[in-house]
C-alpha cells in the first residue's frame, strides 16, 4: 500500500489516524476504501451535522424523519407520504446528461426504498447565462438526462424551478426532488433485521462506474480540468431502474422483506454497513457473490462502486425464494450476498478470505463531527448600508426586460421535454405556483412547490431562508393546500470558508425560525458543499421543497377571462429592492438588505389564499414573487391573451418582492365575498384593476402594452436564446 | 366484454389506460409480455411507455416478446387491437401497421396538448367521431414522427390547427403528412401517437380521448 493512498481517496491524515486507533491497526486497502467513503463530506454530513440537530424536524404527522432514505408523514386515511431532495450538481457539470439522469434515477431510490410508489419528480436547476454557449449546453443536456431518464422510467416530472445567473456559470445546480404515496402498513425502512437475515443485492451489475463519486467529485470544487473527474460520474439506465421499482413494490405488498437499502453515494461500503448498523447488527458480506458487469475488479472498486439501479433487501431467509422468484419475474438480477450476523463486526470477503473487518457503526457513527471556523463576512455591513436608489425607468419597458430574461421567462421549452401527465393525477402541472396531484381513492391531493433565491439568500442568508420557507407555504396555499412538511437542499460554497459556514449557518436559522413560526416540520435534506470554482463560492443557494395538503381538493383552478376583478392581497410593498429580479436584471445592482417575513401577515395570507381557493369559484390566484406583481399579473394574462385595465401603479409596487402577497383575480360579482374572506383572515386586500376585452396592459392610462407583445418577449427568452445559441 | 392491456418490461401507461376504460365501463386485465394466450379477450390495447427501454429502437425488441404472436393471431381474427404512442411502434415494428416512427423533427421529447383532426370514421377508434372532427390530445414521444415508407397507409387522425386546418406549425413532430394516428386494411388495427386516456376527465387538457376510447369499446 503507497503511504499517501488516504489522501487520493480524499482522507485527510487526521482522519486516516483515526481509523488506525479503531481498528487497533492500519486499514487494510478495502477498509479505507470504505471509510474514505462513508466520511466523505457527502456521507457523513461532517461540516453540518452539528447545526442540521438543532432544526425543527418534529410534528405529530411525522412518521419517519430525517436519517431515513426519505421523510415520511401521514396524510390520514391510512396514506402516507415520502418525500426527498437531492442534488447532483458535480456530475451534472462534468457530464450533464448522465449527472442529471442519475440524480433523479437516485432520488427515486430514496422514496421507493420507503415502500412508496414515487408519484411525481421535481427539479431546481440553475446555470450561468445563457449568453454563454458552454451554460447552453449544459442546460440542454440537463434538462435532455431528466426527460431521458425521468420520461422513460414512468414518474412524470411536475414542476421545479430554473434561474439563470453568473454565480452559476462553473457551478450549475441540479438539484431533484420525489414524492411517493404508500399504505401505511406499506412502510419499509432501511434496518438489517434480526440476525439471521438474508442480503440480497437487486438490480444491476457492479461496475467500475462512479467509483469514489461521494468522496473525490461531490466533496471537492473544480478547478481546471474538471473533465478529468468524467469517470466518477455514473451512468443511468432508466428501464432497469422501472423494471426494479415494480419489483420492489411487489416485494413490499407481499411483506418479503425485513429492510431495504438502495446504493447510492458510497455504493455496497453505505448498504451493507448503514442498514446493519441501524438493526444494532453485524453483517457477513461476501464480494464473489456481487453480480458484476466487469471481471477482475478489485475488493476496493466493488466497495466503492456507485453504479446505479441497485437495491439491498434484507430478508427472512423463509422468503429468500419467494424474493428471488419474483426478481426473476421482473427480469432484474438477484444475489444472495450476505448473512446478518450477532455483534458489531462487518466482515468483507473476497476472493474466499476476509479483507475486511470493522466494527459496522464506525463507519457511519464515528464519522467525523467538524466544528469549522465561522466568519460573519466583513462586507456584509457593507451590502445592507447599500441605499442607492435605482434610477426608475418606464414601468412598460421594465416590464418588457424582465420578461426577456430566462429566469422569469416562459420555462415551457423546458417542462414540454418532461412527461408531466403520467398517472392522471396532474391537476396542477409545470409552470405554476405549486403542482397539484389528486390522490385517487381518498378525497385529498397533494401540493408540491420548490424554491430557490441566491441573491436574495447572498443579501442576507437568514431572511432569506425564512423567506422561501413563507414563500414555498404560500405557492401551496394558492392552489388550495394547507402547508405540511419541508425538505431542503443547501447547495453552498467552500465549508473550509468561514465565511460560506457563516452564510450556512445563518440560513439554518432563517429556515429554522420560519418552520417555526409556521408550524411545519423538516423531514429530510441534503447539504451540498463544495459548489465553487478556481476559489470563487457560489451564492448561498439553499432550495425549499414544500409539500402541501388539500383535503378536500379544492374546486378547478378558473380561467382568466375579461371582466375579473384584479386584487392584491398581503402586506403593502414598501419601497425596498434588495435582492429583487428588477434591481439585479434591469438596474445590474445587488445591494440592500432585504425585507424580511412577518409571521402574522403570512399566516393570513395563507389562510386568505386557502379559502379563496376552496370557496370562489372560477377564481384564479398566483403568488407574487421573482419580479414583483406586475410580472406575475403578466404571467397571468400571457397565457390567455386577455388584457387589463389598472390603478397607478408606482414602480416599487409593481416590480417590489416583498413577502406574504398574492394576486386574486375573481370575477365581479364575487368580490364582496373574496374581501370579506380576507377581512376574516385578518388580511390586506385591495383593488387593482379588472381584466379586459382589449387585449392590452394598461397602467394607470398612460403606460400601454400589447399582450401579445408581452408574450411574444416571455415565449422566446429561453426558447429563442437556445435556438439561435444551437449553431454557437 | 374484456380488454386485455399488454404489459411489456418497461410499459408505464398500462394504469392509465385501465383507469380511463374503466371510467367508460369497460372490463380490463392487465397481460404480462410472457404471456402466450390471448383467448377471452375481446379488445387488446398495447399501451404507452418504453417496452424493454426502448433500446435498439422503440418497439424493436418488444416484437419478439412471446406475447407478440398471439396478438398478430388476434388481430388476424379480426379482433379490434389498439396502439398508444410506445404501442404503435410496436405494431410498426410487429408488421401489423405499415410505416415507422422515427424522432421527432427538432430532436427533443414533446409533451403537450396538439389538435389532431379525424380523417376517417370507419376505423376502431373513430366511428362515434364526426368526420373533420378536431381533438385536443396530449403527445408524448420522443420517437413520434412518422414515416410511410413505401406503404401507402389509411390515416385515422392528422396533426392539425385548432380550427382544423393543416399547417407546418401544427404538425409538431414532422409526421410525413401529418399522420397521427394509422389503420390497416381491414380496420381492425389502429395506431396512434397521442394519449387518449390523457383526455378523458374535467381536469384534464379536454375530454376528447373520450370518443376514441368509446368508439374503440363500442366497435
Amino acid at each position: 500500500m503507497t503511504t499517501d493512498l488516504h489522501r487520493r481517496l480524499g482522507m485527510t491524515d487526521e482522519e486516516f489516524a483515526q481509523v488506525g486507533a479503531i481498528l487497533g491497526r492500519s486499514p487494510a486497502d478495502p477498509e479505507l476504501a470504505m471509510y474514505s467513503v462513508m466520511w466523505s463530506e457527502h456521507c457523513s454530513y461532517k461540516s453540518s451535522r452539528a447545526f442540521l440537530r438543532d432544526l425543527p424536524t418534529e410534528a405529530p404527522w411525522v412518521v419517519v424523519g430525517p436519517g431515513e432514505n426519505a421523510g415520511v408523514v401521514d396524510i390520514g386515511d391510512g396514506w402516507l407520504a415520502a418525500i426527498r431532495i437531492e442534488s447532483h450538481n458535480h456530475p451534472s457539470f462534468v457530464e450533464p446528461y448522465q449527472g442529471a439522469a442519475t440524480g433523479v434515477g437516485g432520488i427515486l431510490r430514496d422514496v421507493f426504498t420507503m415502500g412508496a410508489r414515487p408519484i411525481g419528480l421535481w427539479n431546481q436547476i440553475r446555470f450561468g447565462s445563457l449568453d454563454d454557449p458552454h451554460s447552453r449546453y449544459l442546460l440542454g443536456g440537463v434538462v435532455a438526462g431528466i426527460a431521458g431518464y425521468g420520461n422513460a422510467v414512468g414518474v412524470p416530472t411536475l414542476g421545479g424551478e430554473v434561474e439563470f445567473d453568473d454565480t452559476y456559470r462553473g457551478n450549475p445546480l441540479v438539484n431533484v426532488m420525489c414524492l411517493g404515496i404508500l399504505r401505511r402498513d406499506q412502510l419499509v425502512l432501511g434496518t438489517a433485521g434480526p440476525p439471521g437475515s438474508i442480503a440480497i443485492l437487486l438490480g444491476s451489475s457492479t461496475g467500475r462506474d462512479g467509483i469514489g463519486g461521494a468522496s473525490v467529485l461531490a466533496s471537492t470544487g473544480f478547478e481546471e480540468g474538471a473533465a478529468t473527474k468524467r469517470p466518477s460520474v455514473q451512468v443511468g439506465d432508466p428501464y432497469e431502474e422501472k423494471k426494479l421499482i415494480e419489483a420492489c413494490l411487489e416485494l413490499y405488498e407481499r411483506g418479503l422483506v425485513v429492510g431495504v437499502q438502495d446504493l447510492g453515494a458510497a455504493g455496497l461500503s453505505c448498504a451493507a454497513s448503514e442498514p446493519t448498523a441501524r438493526a444494532g447488527a453485524g453483517l457477513d458480506l461476501d464480494l464473489d457473490a456481487v453480480h458484476c458487469r466487469e471481471v477482475g475488479m478489485t475488493a476496493p472498486e466493488l466497495l466503492m462502486s456507485e453504479s446505479q439501479e441497485r437495491m439491498m433487501a434484507f430478508v427472512d431467509p423463509a422468503h429468500v425464494d419467494e424474493v428471488l422468484a419474483v426478481a426473476d419475474r421482473w427480469e432484474i438480477d438477484a444475489s444472495i450476498v450476505g448473512t446478518v450476523r450477532e455483534g458489531d463486526r462487518l466482515r468483507v470477503f473476497h476472493g474466499g478470505r476476509i479483507v475486511a473487518d470493522l466494527p459496522t457503526s464506525s463507519l457511519s457513527e464515528d464519522a467525523p463531527l467538524l466544528r469549522r471556523p465561522i466568519a460573519r463576512p466583513d462586507w456584509i455591513d457593507a451590502l445592507w448600508d447599500d441605499q442607492t436608489r435605482p434610477v426608475e425607468t418606464d414601468l412598460v419597458e421594465t416590464l418588457v426586460a424582465l420578461l426577456d430574461h430566462p429566469s422569469l421567462g416562459d420555462p415551457s421549452w423546458i417542462y414540454e421535454q418532461f412527461d408531466h401527465m403520467l398517472f392522471l393525477n396532474t391537476v396542477a402541472g409545470p409552470g405554476l405556483d405549486a403542482s397539484l396531484v389528486r390522490v385517487r381513492g381518498t378525497s385529498k391531493g397533494l401540493a408540491v412547490s420548490t424554491d430557490g433565491d441566491g441573491a436574495l439568500c447572498h443579501l442576507d442568508p437568514r431572511r432569506g431562508g425564512a423567506r422561501l420557507v413563507w414563500e414555498a407555504a404560500l405557492n401551496v396555499a394558492v392552489v388550495g393546500a394547507r402547508p405540511l412538511a419541508i425538505v431542503d437542499n443547501l447547495n453552498f460554497g467552500n465549508p473550509e470558508n468561514p465565511e460560506v459556514m457563516w452564510q450556512f449557518t445563518e440560513t439554518l436559522a432563517g429556515l429554522s425560525a420560519g418552520c417555526s413560526d409556521l408550524g411545519v416540520p423538516i423531514v429530510g435534506g441534503n447539504v451540498s458543499f463544495y459548489n465553487e470554482t478556481d476559489g470563487a463560492d457560489i451564492y448561498p443557494t439553499p432550495v425549499v421543497g414544500m409539500l402541501g395538503l388539500a383535503d378536500p381538493m379544492p374546486p378547478l383552478r378558473g380561467s382568466v377571462a375579461p371582466g375579473m376583478a384584479i386584487l392584491v392581497c398581503g402586506p403593502a410593498q414598501s419601497t425596498n429592492l434588495a435582492g429583487s429580479a428588477v434591481q439585479t436584471i434591469v438596474h445590474g445592482a445587488h445591494g440592500g438588505r432585504p425585507t424580511n417575513v412577518d409571521p402574522d401577515a403570512g399566516e393570513a395570507s395563507i389562510g386568505t389564499a386557502v379559502r379563496i381557493a376552496h370557496e370562489i369559484g372560477g377564481g384564479v390566484l398566483h403568488d407574487i414573487s421573482k419580479g414583483g406583481a406586475l410580472v406575475a399579473l403578466a404571467e397571468l394574462l400571457m397565457p390567455a391573451g386577455v388584457g387589463a385595465s389598472l390603478s397607478p401603479t408606482p414602480y416599487t409596487h409593481a416590480f417590489g418582492e416583498d413577502p406574504h402577497r398574492f394576486l386574486c383575480l375573481v370575477p365581479a360579482e364575487r368580490i364582496e365575498e373574496t374581501v370579506r374572506i380576507a377581512v376574516e383572515e385578518r388580511s390586506r386586500i385591495e383593488l387593482w384593476g379588472a381584466t379586459t376585452g382589449a387585449p392590452e396592459l394598461s397602467i394607470g392610462h398612460t403606460n400601454v402594452v400589447p399582450v401579445r407583445r408581452l408574450a411574444a418577449v416571455w415565449r422566446g427568452a429561453i426558447a429563442d436564446r437556445i435556438a439561435g445559441g444551437s449553431g454557437g | 366484454m374484456k380488454v386485455g392491456i399488454v404489459v411489456f418490461p418497461g410499459t408505464n401507461c398500462e394504469r392509465d389506460v385501465a383507469h380511463a376504460l374503466g371510467l367508460l365501463g369497460a372490463d380490463t386485465e392487465l397481460v404480462w409480455h410472457r404471456e402466450t394466450n390471448l383467448d377471452g379477450f375481446d379488445r387488446i390495447v398495447l399501451p404507452g411507455g418504453f417496452a424493454h427501454g426502448d433500446y435498439l429502437r422503440a418497439g424493436a425488441i418488444a416484437r419478439f416478446s412471446p406475447v407478440m404472436g398471439p396478438v398478430a393471431d388476434a388481430a388476424a381474427a379480426g379482433v379490434p387491437v389498439l396502439g398508444i404512442c410506445n404501442g404503435f411502434q410496436v405494431l410498426c415494428e410487429a408488421g401489423l401497421l405499415p410505416g415507422a416512427l422515427i424522432a421527432n423533427r427538432d430532436l427533443r421529447f414533446i409533451c403537450r396538448p396538439v389538435h389532431v383532426r379525424v380523417e376517417s370514421t370507419t376505423s376502431i377508434i373513430t366511428r362515434a367521431a364526426r368526420p373533420g372532427q378536431v381533438l385536443r390530445i396530449p403527445l408524448n414521444s420522443y420517437e413520434g414522427n412518422y414515416v410511410p415508407g413505401d406503404s401507402a397507409p389509411i390515416p385515422v387522425l392528422r396533426y392539425c390547427e385548432p380550427d382544423g386546418t393543416a399547417s407546418d406549425a401544427a404538425n409538431p413532430n414532422g409526421s410525413i403528412d401529418a399522420i397521427a394516428g394509422v389503420t390497416n386494411a381491414a380496420g381492425n388495427v389502429v395506431g396512434l401517437m397521442p394519449h387518449p386516456e390523457r383526455a378523458v376527465e374535467q381536469f384534464m387538457v379536454s375530454t376528447d380521448g373520450r370518443v376514441l376510447l368509446e368508439s374503440f369499446l363500442a366497435s
